[in-house]
């Protein structure tokens, strides 16, 4: 008997099944990273809530109406420049009396220092749109950053969020990080929510 | 001079297809490990609006979705226009909230249960009103890390 060849494995059809396998995964999967802001809401309100008193020059009050109109500390503004408004509000000046008073904290690094007492009070109403209250949001969440991003910059020599890259690394950036965070730290009051505009 | 030249003799051969298979593979590999699984379908139509700000969600396991949004062209017939909720695969009120956070704790490790963020991808054309009332809903069951769903921009406008 003549000793049998074996054949080669025609895989000419692979280059089919693997375009199957392809067009699967193209078909069900989805490539958008997601992103976003992050924001924590506050725990739900105690039934008997203590009035907690807070001086009128520490609030910088921010107001958005059905039109997506913008009220900043009394001022009708555009979007555009609420982030200088609210970056004055944070850093704020000791000696200004419209300013938010300061008040002697304890923070790492620095030791004993006058900290502001800064409150952001953020309210829309019902119809306010949500792209506007995204920009209004985004906007109070960039003075913040940029505020401790200058301050991490004149004390640290790095801006805040390259310490913050870095303070998984070492224990005395991480005290950096926390030093900064304890000066400034993001007071965004969300006040409940009024429905004047009309809209449901 | 023959009509017909013979068979085989001068002709370029034939491309090797040999190596196709190998580079669709390739590309299977790349889809397969660059994108993730579509889980809902979505029913709403959902534009997130564009910030500056965003940071990236790191881990996906621990992420929730609440969609809000008028339903998709095809469903406005029986559903209207009006903005509506969908949680998981269908259509829900705020009441449905209290449950679907409740299931999806139930998913997680004990452990992560309290670590899992609620991204809420809202259109960019919705009124704050439904979107307040969803805040107030989650805040009552105590689901508080939100993530509001935007794309990255590098300025806003007015």
């Amino acid at each position: 008997m003549a000793k049998r060849e074996i054949s080669e494995i025609n895989a000419g059809s692979m280059a089919d099944i693997a375009f199957l396998l392809l067009i699967f995964f193209l078909v069900t999967t989805t490539m958008d990273t997601d992103t976003g802001l992050l924001r924590k809401l506050p725990p739900p309100p105690e039934d008997n809530p203590e009035d907690i008193d807070v001086k009128q020059r520490n609030i910088f009050e921010v107001l958005v109406n059905a039109n997506d109109q913008l009220l900043a500390d009394g001022e009708y503004i555009p979007v555009t420049e609420l982030k200088d408004k609210v970056k004055e509000f944070i850093k704020g000046d000791p000696n200004n009396p419209e300013m938010p008073e300061f008040k002697n904290e304890d923070v790492p690094i620095f030791g004993n220092i006058p900290v502001s007492k800064q409150i952001v009070s953020l309210q829309n109403d019902n119809g306010t749109s949500y792209q506007m209250y995204i920009k209004v949001q985004n906007e109070l969440i960039a003075a913040y950053r940029e505020v401790r991003n200058e301050r991490a910059l004149k004390e640290f020599g790095k801006s805040y969020d390259e310490l913050v890259k870095l303070s998984e690394t070492s224990e005395t950036v991480n005290n950096q990080v926390e030093a900064i965070k304890a000066i400034y730290p993001q007071r965004i009051s969300e006040a409940e929510p009024k429905a004047i505009g009309g809209a449901k | 001079m023959s009509k017909f030249r013979k068979k085989g003799s001068k002709g370029q051969p034939a491309i090797s297809t040999a190596a196709l298979p190998d580079i669709v593979f390739m590309l299977l590999f790349f889809f397969m490990v660059t994108t993730t699984m579509r889980e809902t379908t979505l029913k709403v139509q959902v534009v997130t609006p564009k910030a500056t700000e965003v940071e990236k969600m790191e881990k996906k396991s621990l992420v929730s979705y609440i969609y809000i949004g008028e339903p998709i062209k095809s469903l406005q017939g029986a559903f209207g226009t009006a903005p509506r909720i969908q949680l998981n695969d269908v259509f829900a009120t705020k009441e449905d909230l209290f449950q679907f956070v409740e299931m999806e704790k139930d998913k997680r490790d004990e452990a992560e249960r309290n670590m899992i963020t609620w991204s809420l991808k809202v259109d960019q054309d919705t009124k704050m009103g439904i979107v307040t009332e969803v805040k107030q809903e989650m805040r009552k069951v105590n689901a508080l890390k939100i993530n509001y769903s935007s794309k990255k921009t590098d300025k806003i406008v007015d």
